[in-house]
């Protein structure tokens, strides 16, 4: 085999590994290798990354639905003074659980899910790294997920907010088990975070197809690997702090007992240590997502696409920086939280420097196609721009000290979250549903649905900003009829009735278009990334022959026509990996294919950490199982050629590597 | 109640004011980057669709640039508005001020006002009397949990943190009655842990301070002799403290001046007969989980302790 | 699944389901007169015939956290502490943590001793505080002596602290001494 590498090299048509047979040939027995197979022990065995993420992205919003629902009976028990249509103990519970369920359990595992599903796509992968590894990760979100509304439907539901301050959260004063299911559950979503950014991390920087440098990868892809950073920095500081709770609760240390040395406060640095990056990491995959949205309608590149990368880095490596601003009320010297009022002001520009270049994007289009996913992109503008500018407000603190734990602020994050998020998402949902499932969605239900949503959402949280101004306060399950807050109470649950309405819609939309949606081809919005560049479905293969690029745009700079690869074993499920810089071929690698192993070990995972809420040597009886599930997990396999290198790892498109 | 008791944009002192005016400076500037913006997208999105625009890339870049600028200045204007109130705020301290201890409980407020002489200190729960026109410094402690106090006409809030002693200045300009509520989540009965706040000249203010420094009124007729009885020898006094009687507990509100408050419950309930007798039958049914029992006193015996506890002005 | 595999399954969890429920109810509104059930301490060991078994009463709040929570708070609030310890080891009153019981360590004598009173020091509160809180204290005073479940007991204090947790107490075998 020649090592050298040619410059320009070209497929000829008469390339005999191109003509039809060969590729079909080649075709069907990727597709053997690849595929999933049949049956119940195959589908909790499943490793492909597009099943996984399908099963997170519907999960999560099972959870969004069943929070949706929480907030339904909240926003009834609040449309009217002294209601008793919840105990204060059922609306406590509920509250809590709509918070955490919300944030744990829908929001950072769907804008995961979207990654995991299309990163390997965009990047022209065949497979995610560590698919086993991916699976597990899965199942402990899932069963996370479920403990917690076990636990709630038993009456163990947690109800000290999503946020649990001791000492209220403590062992003094919270009393049965419930702090500890919410302790725990957050164990079971951050292994789950840590595992699948990691994944993330290790797709993006070493299985792009050659041609692909760092600075030609698409924004959302960028937006995944900063995001998944952001995952791996935050979420060991709940890990530590949920701990530290749980060890109080149960064996009593004393992390938070001032009287014993330790501090109240230490809680709330480590949660919003953490905290606060999980807003970012809420919001910068819905950015990515955006940008793949805006350039499609607009057909042409995003302005500034240096600009967007630097500023979504920028708003993540501040956004570690800014945790203090949700204790401005907790009497900290001026000096020192005057520096977070500084940084929660400076956070702003670059997500500011993103919103023009998308504006300048929309203002430069080539005949902009207000599509629906257009739509809910455009509403970013209106929805998140007021609460971004009512945190600025927040960063404040004089202004801060009088409208934190109002619904002032419930009014800023829903608008931050749902207007940054949320309203992206829904937009992506319905971008990428051709991809995903092979037909389009109805486009009349969706501006249905997304004209219902923007207005029962302002409907429901615009209110929320005066029923703060004028006093009233966060997680109380009534108010007195003399205040006067009925009526913007009111109008908010009625909102709330709408949006309730239009996610009906947007479901319905889901399901009449999974039978009966126009067929979708491989590129129904003419997109430029390389996910539309296989059919709708992909195949479990992803693509065959795997393509390089030579642009940011590949599918709108075809006739640059680089190079594809050919030679990648189809007997095996072999992966080109490539260097983390310029995405240069590295060596051959061979995934692992299905296993039951980490659904065993998230099994037994979880037996574990239920066990150790009411036993403390469930911790130790329960790691055995673990431990005899990695074993099987990691038992090496006989026969397989894992590793294998290119003479220097250098592969041109005319090589055999068989 | 008046609308607005608890509102920030209506102060009532000039701390709550600077904040107001903070308040309205902000959200002038914020409104109009938000139509700003607002238009720019509805332009763009028009343009956008007839493909109008002939704009290079490196106009489009140079264009962004120029509004990133606009933004560091607006956001650079809104900082210096808040440094500026900040430091106003501060300026409120002086040495002559009033000094009042609050302590947070589940799910009610202890208030003493400190004084060098122990024997003129005042303690009452869930209401506080402020003479307008002078600075009060608020020392602010916690029983249980992390409580927030909160009066939005006068000041923003601080927490009171188990452990720890915050301090928060202010000072009641207007006079008038104000709301005040706990803000931060501290357990079941969060939502009915409020305060009153009367705001009075100051020749009211020490007729009040005084009136309070009094013990108890030594009952007059049968009826109420009967009512003390009650109270020194059932449950209430297990709690409860009224100064002049054996009544000594100190887990529960101060009622030695009951009568003259204008709330119960930590401002769930108006002070009158009716809502008291309800209140004492059954506090879980008003305010489930709380922490006072139903009392168990039969019908003889709440209306002795109604007729007692209305002498206790 | 199979039918049988089902009809256990339900029975886990209708056990569980009824497990749960009760340890994390909160009994906010109980009724005035609710469980009292006061039985007499027997002051004579004589007794015609075989000696009864008492009935083995329980308080309601034995498998209450709540309850036993609130029972702690009462142990504070209504002074227990400076006679019987800040956790229960004893003062100028007996110790509450150790297994020897001079009145009885059931359920109904504990009550009937905070209710009557005893000779000696301890107060009678009967009348003074409602019969739930009673039960409470007696639920409390348990778990301080290891008797109550450790998933229902009370974890640490917000406190300094001087002993084990309740939670933590092991169980102990009680031992009638009677008075000396």
């Amino acid at each position: 085999m020649t090592a050298h590498r040619e410059a320009h090299p070209r497929l000829t048509e008469n390339d005999p590994r191109l003509d039809a047979d060969a590729l079909e040939r080649e075709r069907r027995l990727l597709e053997r290798t690849w595929a999933g197979g049949r049956g119940v022990i195959a589908w909790l065995s499943e490793v492909d990354h597009k099943a996984i993420g399908r099963r997170f992205i519907a999960t999560a919003f099972a959870f969004f639905a069943l929070a949706g629902v929480l907030a339904a009976l909240m926003r009834i028990q609040l449309a009217r003074p002294e209601n008793h249509f919840l105990s204060p103990d059922a609306y406590n519970q509920i509250f809590t659980m709509h918070g955490t369920t919300m944030m744990f359990l829908f929001a950072v595992p769907v804008v995961l899910a979207m990654g995991i599903y299309l990163v390997p796509l965009m990047i022209g992968a065949r497979a995610m790294a560590f698919p086993r590894m991916l699976a597990y990760g899965y199942w402990m979100f899932l069963f996370g997920g479920i403990f917690l509304y076990v636990m709630f439907a038993l009456n163990i539901g947690p109800d000290n907010g999503w946020f649990s301050y001791p000492p209220l959260a403590g062992p003094a004063y919270s009393y049965g088990k419930r702090g500890d299911v919410w302790a725990q559950l957050i164990t079971f979503t951050e292994v789950s975070g840590l595992v699948v950014a990691t994944c993330l991390v290790c797709t993006i920087f070493k299985l792009r197809t050659p041609g692909m440098s760092l600075n030609r990868m698409p924004l959302f892809v960028w937006a995944m690997l900063i995001t998944s950073f952001m995952v791996i920095f935050a979420m060991p500081s709940i890990v530590i702090s949920s701990t530290c709770l749980i060890l109080d609760r149960l064996v009593a240390t004393h992390f938070f007992n001032q009287a014993e040395g330790g501090d109240p406060l230490l809680w709330q640095h480590l949660f919003w240590f953490f905290g606060h990056p999980e807003v970012y990491i809420i919001f910068l995959p819905a950015l990515g997502m955006m940008s793949e949205i805006i350039s499609t309608a607009a057909r042409r590149k995003v302005v500034g696409y240096m600009e967007m990368i630097l500023s979504m880095t920028a708003t993540a490596f501040i956004g570690f920086g800014v945790w203090v601003h949700h204790m401005f009320a907790t009497g900290l010297p001026q000096f020192g939280v005057s520096f977070f009022t500084a940084s929660s002001i400076m956070i702003v520009i670059p997500t500011a420097i993103q919103i023009f270049n998308w504006i300048a994007t929309i203002w430069t289009a080539r005949r902009l196609q207000i599509t629906v996913p257009f739509l809910y992109s455009a509403s970013f503008f209106f929805v998140f721009i007021v609460g971004g500018l009512t945190g600025v407000m927040l960063a404040s603190v004089p202004l801060d000290r009088q409208v934190h734990d109002t619904y002032f602020v419930v009014a800023h994050f829903h608008y931050v979250l749902i207007g940054g998020s949320t309203f992206p998402l829904l937009g992506a949902i319905y971008f990428w549903f051709p991809k995903i499932t092979g037909r389009m969605m109805g486009d009349r239900l969706g501006r249905i649905s997304f004209w219902l949503l923007f207005a029962g959402f302002n409907l429901t949280f615009f209110p929320m900003h005066l029923l703060g101004l004028d006093g009233m306060p966060r997680r109380v399950y009534t108010y007195p009829g003399a205040m006067g807050w009925q009526g913007l109470n009111l109008l908010a649950s009625a909102g709330a009735f709408v949006i309730f309405v239009s996610l009906l819609v947007y479901l319905v939309n889901v399901a009449v278009s999974l039978r009966t949606g126009a067929v979708a081809g491989d590129n129904p919005w003419g997109a430029a990334t390389l996910e539309w560049a296989t059919s709708s479905p992909p195949p479990p293969y992803n693509f065959t022959p795997q393509p390089t690029v030579a642009s940011r745009e590949p599918l709108w700079h075809s006739e640059l026509r680089p190079p594809a690869i050919v030679g990648l074993r189809p007997d095996d499920r072999e992966v080109l990996v490539t260097y983390l810089l310029d995405a240069e071929p590295d060596h051959r690698y061979s995934m692992p294919g299905p296993s039951l192993w980490p659904f065993l070990a998230a099994i037994a995972t979880s037996v574990m950490f239920v066990w150790s809420i009411f036993q403390a040597q469930g911790v130790v009886w329960g790691a055995i199982p673990v431990f005899i599930t990695l074993v099987g997990w990691f038992w090496p396999t006989k026969g397989k050629a894992r590793l294998e290198r290119g003479v220097t790892g250098r592969l041109t498109a005319r090589e055999s590597v068989s | 109640m008046t609308p607005h008791i608890q509102s920030i944009i209506h102060p009532a002192g000039i701390e709550a004011a600077r904040i107001s005016h903070l308040w309205w400076v902000m959200f002038g500037i914020c409104a109009f980057v938000w139509l700003a913006v607002a238009a720019a997208t509805l332009i763009a999105i028009r343009r956008g669709r007839h493909a109008a625009s002939a704009a290079t890339d490196r106009q489009a870049s140079f264009a962004v640039a120029s509004a990133g600028v606009a933004s560091v200045i607006a956001l650079v204007a809104l900082l210096t508005q808040s440094v500026v109130t900040g430091r106003a705020l501060d300026s409120i301290r002086t040495p002559d001020a009033l000094r009042i201890q609050v302590t947070g409980n589940q799910w009610w407020w202890d208030v003493q006002y400190e004084n060098p002489t122990p024997s003129l200190r005042v303690t009452t729960a869930n209401e506080i009397h402020l003479p307008i026109g002078r600075p009060v410094a608020i020392d602010l402690l916690s029983n249980d949990v992390i409580h927030s106090f909160w009066i939005p006409s006068l000041q923003g809030k601080i927490d009171l943190i188990p452990g720890r002693l915050n301090e928060i200045w202010l000072q009641a300009d207007t006079p008038g009655v104000y709301r005040g509520q706990c803000a931060e989540y501290c357990g079941a009965q969060h939502a009915k842990m409020a305060m009153v706040v009367v705001a009075e000249p100051p020749d009211d203010f020490e007729r009040w301070l005084t009136a309070n420094r009094a013990s108890a009124p030594a009952p007059v007729t049968p009826e109420q002799e009967r009512g003390k009885q009650v109270v020194e020898r059932g449950p209430c006094a297990m709690c409860h403290t009224i100064t002049g009687t054996l009544a000594g507990g100190h887990t529960a509100p101060d009622l030695t001046h009951i009568a003259s408050r204008s709330s119960l419950a930590a401002g769930s309930l108006p002070n009158s007969p009716g809502y008291l007798a309800g209140w004492i039958t059954d506090p879980q049914h008003i305010k489930p989980g709380n922490h006072m029992p139903p009392t168990g006193l039969n019908a003889d015996e709440l209306q002795a302790v109604l007729t007692y506890l209305e002498t206790l002005k | 699944m199979k039918p049988r595999m089902m009809m256990v399954l339900c029975g886990v969890t209708c056990v569980a389901l009824m497990a749960a429920c009760e340890r994390e109810t909160r009994r906010y509104k109980e009724l005035p007169a609710a469980a009292n059930r006061e039985t007499g301490v027997r002051v004579s060991q004589l007794e015609p015939g075989m000696p009864q078994q008492p009935a083995d009463v329980k308080s309601p709040y034995q498998e209450n956290a709540w309850g036993i929570s609130e029972g702690k708070r009462l142990y504070a609030a209504y002074n227990c502490a400076p006679c019987h310890g800040v956790n229960g080891g004893g003062a100028i009153g007996p110790a509450l943590i150790d297994d020897m019981w001079i009145y009885g360590a059931k359920a109904d004598q504990i009550y009937a001793t905070i209710s009557q009173g005893r000779p000696d020091g301890m107060p009678s509160f009967g009348g003074h505080i409602p019969t739930q809180q009673i039960w409470q204290l007696v639920a409390y005073v348990q778990s301080m002596a290891g008797e109550v479940r450790a998933t229902t007991a009370a974890g640490r204090n917000d406190a300094q602290m001087g002993a084990v947790p309740e939670s933590r107490q092991p169980a102990q075998t009680p031992i009638q001494t009677g008075h000396r």
